[in-house]
């Protein structure tokens, strides 16, 4: 039924269909979630303290110095927007739908993902959308602008194409994280805490990379590609392209995605469900 | 003899089944052991930058607080407010309440035991820092470290204490836990976590003073790692904060039980 379909409307129909399907997803899950809405203002409040905090953190760094790494205040001010625009994206996206995967996993609910005529990977991956991380995004939205202002960057269009592009980038490999933890839940029923880690790790992007000693810097660039999330987006907002940081960055974004995508395939293959 | 509900035999039965518990668990805690390691990149950026002499601290000094802020973190962690509001939404807790000793009994032997199951984790992890740092190596003096033992236990009671007065809108809320929050972010920021309160400027430093973040972390980790510290007005200000938080809880639970019907009811 399915292979027919597609043969007659070719790939633009598999397109709209999943299209089509994100947009209902997405759709039901909102306004599920905007009925908390004492949870929401909660959420405000804490993200508006994190996101003080940690500028007042980042400042501790520039009483005696004027740079941090040789970024200055308002660059590195960039470099926290995009942390917290990721960490919105995480909330809106990733941590609503991946830490779910776990709980299919043990009440064996699973199994009826896997039949569906869609793939498992793009189902478990695109569910749901919460609307917690949408102040985050935007806070962080506004402060990369801001801080570009006053850093008196010019933005062109091809500072806003390749930022765009490489916080793109980093959104894939940030994504390819988050699921090969969240694969591994077919194996382990708890989770939770390895994405702790993560969550800690990925911490470390809230400054830029260059002011870590030279290990670390080698670590986060291509084993943990933290650098690729907050440091090289912020430099092409910044007007500081770097061709070949691009160039590895959108290798490493597919190489990531791709492990991701094989490791749920192997995951899938190994899967025996809940009750056998 | 009984201590508010307490009795020798309750106390070693209650730790030796949690500690049976939180065994099954190792993995799981080791990886929470790990997800500690904020600490340790804030170290590397602290010292990189050579941020630390502005306020006095020495590369030395600077990995000593870093180090002792990661284990005076690990055993002072609460989750109190989580498992209860668990065992409030699956109604494991009416049970508890028809015993008679309090709950909150329960939750600190299983915080207790916790602890101990992490203790080999956070001597390994420490034990890795130091070989890759051995110039940074040192052995507190036996007073000083039980004074940061004690100092570290005085914190655990007051992050306890604190997330139990969260853990009482359970009572009345389904969705305690996201209050948690509100106490997390002031908590990061302000206990010595991610910058030692030295590095804070005067203004900031005296808010700080009026709060109860900067004696779970900051005030210990000083005592292990040998720093100067005022002892005695951080000894009493953590006492100060257990004599206030410790009626409002009592208060808060018993007024909560009397509101309590049960989840469904």
């Amino acid at each position: 039924m399915e292979s027919r379909g597609s043969s007659l409307h070719g790939y633009g129909g598999i397109m709209k269909r999943y299209l089509k399907t994100i947009i209902l997803f997405w759709n039901t899950s909102l306004a599920v979630q905007l009925e908390y809405q004492l949870n929401f203002a909660i959420e405000l409040i804490a993200m508006i303290g994190t996101l003080s905090g940690s500028i007042f953190i980042l400042s501790l760094f520039f009483t005696q110095n004027n740079t941090l790494g040789g970024w200055s205040w308002e660059a590195a001010l960039v470099v926290q927007g995009i942390y917290t625009l990721l960490d919105g994206v995480t909330n809106t996206w990733l941590r609503p739908n991946l830490t779910e995967i776990v709980n299919y996993v043990r009440e064996g609910t699973l199994d009826f993902v896997l039949i569906k005529p869609i793939d498992s990977q793009f189902w478990l991956s695109t569910r749901t959308l919460s609307p917690a991380g949408i102040p985050e995004i935007t806070l962080g939205l506004f402060l990369i602008f801001w801080a570009l202002k006053k850093s008196g960057a010019i933005i062109g269009l091809k500072t806003l194409i390749s930022s765009s592009v490489m916080l793109l980038t980093g959104i894939i490999i940030l994504y390819s994280l988050w699921f090969l933890i969240a694969a591994t839940s077919i194996w382990f029923v708890k989770t939770w805490n390895a994405t702790e880690v993560l969550r800690a790790i990925l911490a470390a992007g809230r400054f830029p990379i260059s002011a870590y000693p030279t290990t670390l810097r080698l670590i986060f660039t291509l084993l943990i590609p933290i650098t690729f999330l907050t440091t090289v987006p912020a430099n092409m907002f910044l007007g500081r392209e770097d061709i070949h940081m691009m160039l590895l960055g959108i290798s490493l974004a597919i190489i990531f995605f791709y492990i991701s995508r094989l490791f749920w395939l192997f995951a899938v293959k190994h899967y025996t469900s809940a009750s056998s | 003899m009984k201590v508010a509900g307490l009795s020798k035999r309750i106390i070693r039965s209650l730790l030796s089944t949690q500690y049976a518990n939180m065994l099954e668990y190792r993995v799981e805690i080791a990886l929470w052991a790990l997800s500690g390691v904020l600490p340790f990149i804030m170290l590397t950026l602290w010292s990189n930058n050579d941020a630390g002499s502005v306020f006095g601290f020495s590369q030395l000094d600077l990995s000593r607080y870093f180090l002792s802020a990661f284990l005076v973190r690990q055993f002072s962690v609460v989750w109190v407010v989580f498992s209860f509001e668990e065992d409030a939404l699956l109604g494991k807790l009416s049970p508890y309440l028809l015993q008679p000793l309090h709950p909150l009994w329960r939750y600190v032997s299983s915080h207790l035991a916790e602890q101990l199951t992490r203790l080999p984790f956070a001597v390994i992890i420490a034990a890795i820092f130091f070989l890759f740092n051995p110039e940074s190596f040192w052995i507190p003096s036996i007073g000083k470290f039980c004074l940061a033992w004690l100092a570290t236990l005085l914190s655990f009671s007051i992050s306890f204490l604190l997330q139990s007065l969260i853990a009482a809108f359970c009572f009345w809320s389904e969705k305690a836990s996201a209050f948690e929050r509100l106490l997390f972010v002031p908590y990061l920021f302000l206990s010595g976590l991610l910058a030692p309160l030295d590095s804070f400027p005067p203004s900031v430093l005296k808010l700080a003073a009026w709060t109860p973040f900067p004696y779970l972390i900051n005030f210990p980790a000083k005592i292990l790692s040998d720093l100067n510290v005022n002892l005695l007005g951080g000894f009493i200000s953590q006492i100060i904060w257990i004599l206030i938080l410790l009626p409002l809880v009592i208060i808060s639970w018993k007024a909560g039980v009397r509101h309590y019907t049960a989840m469904g009811a």
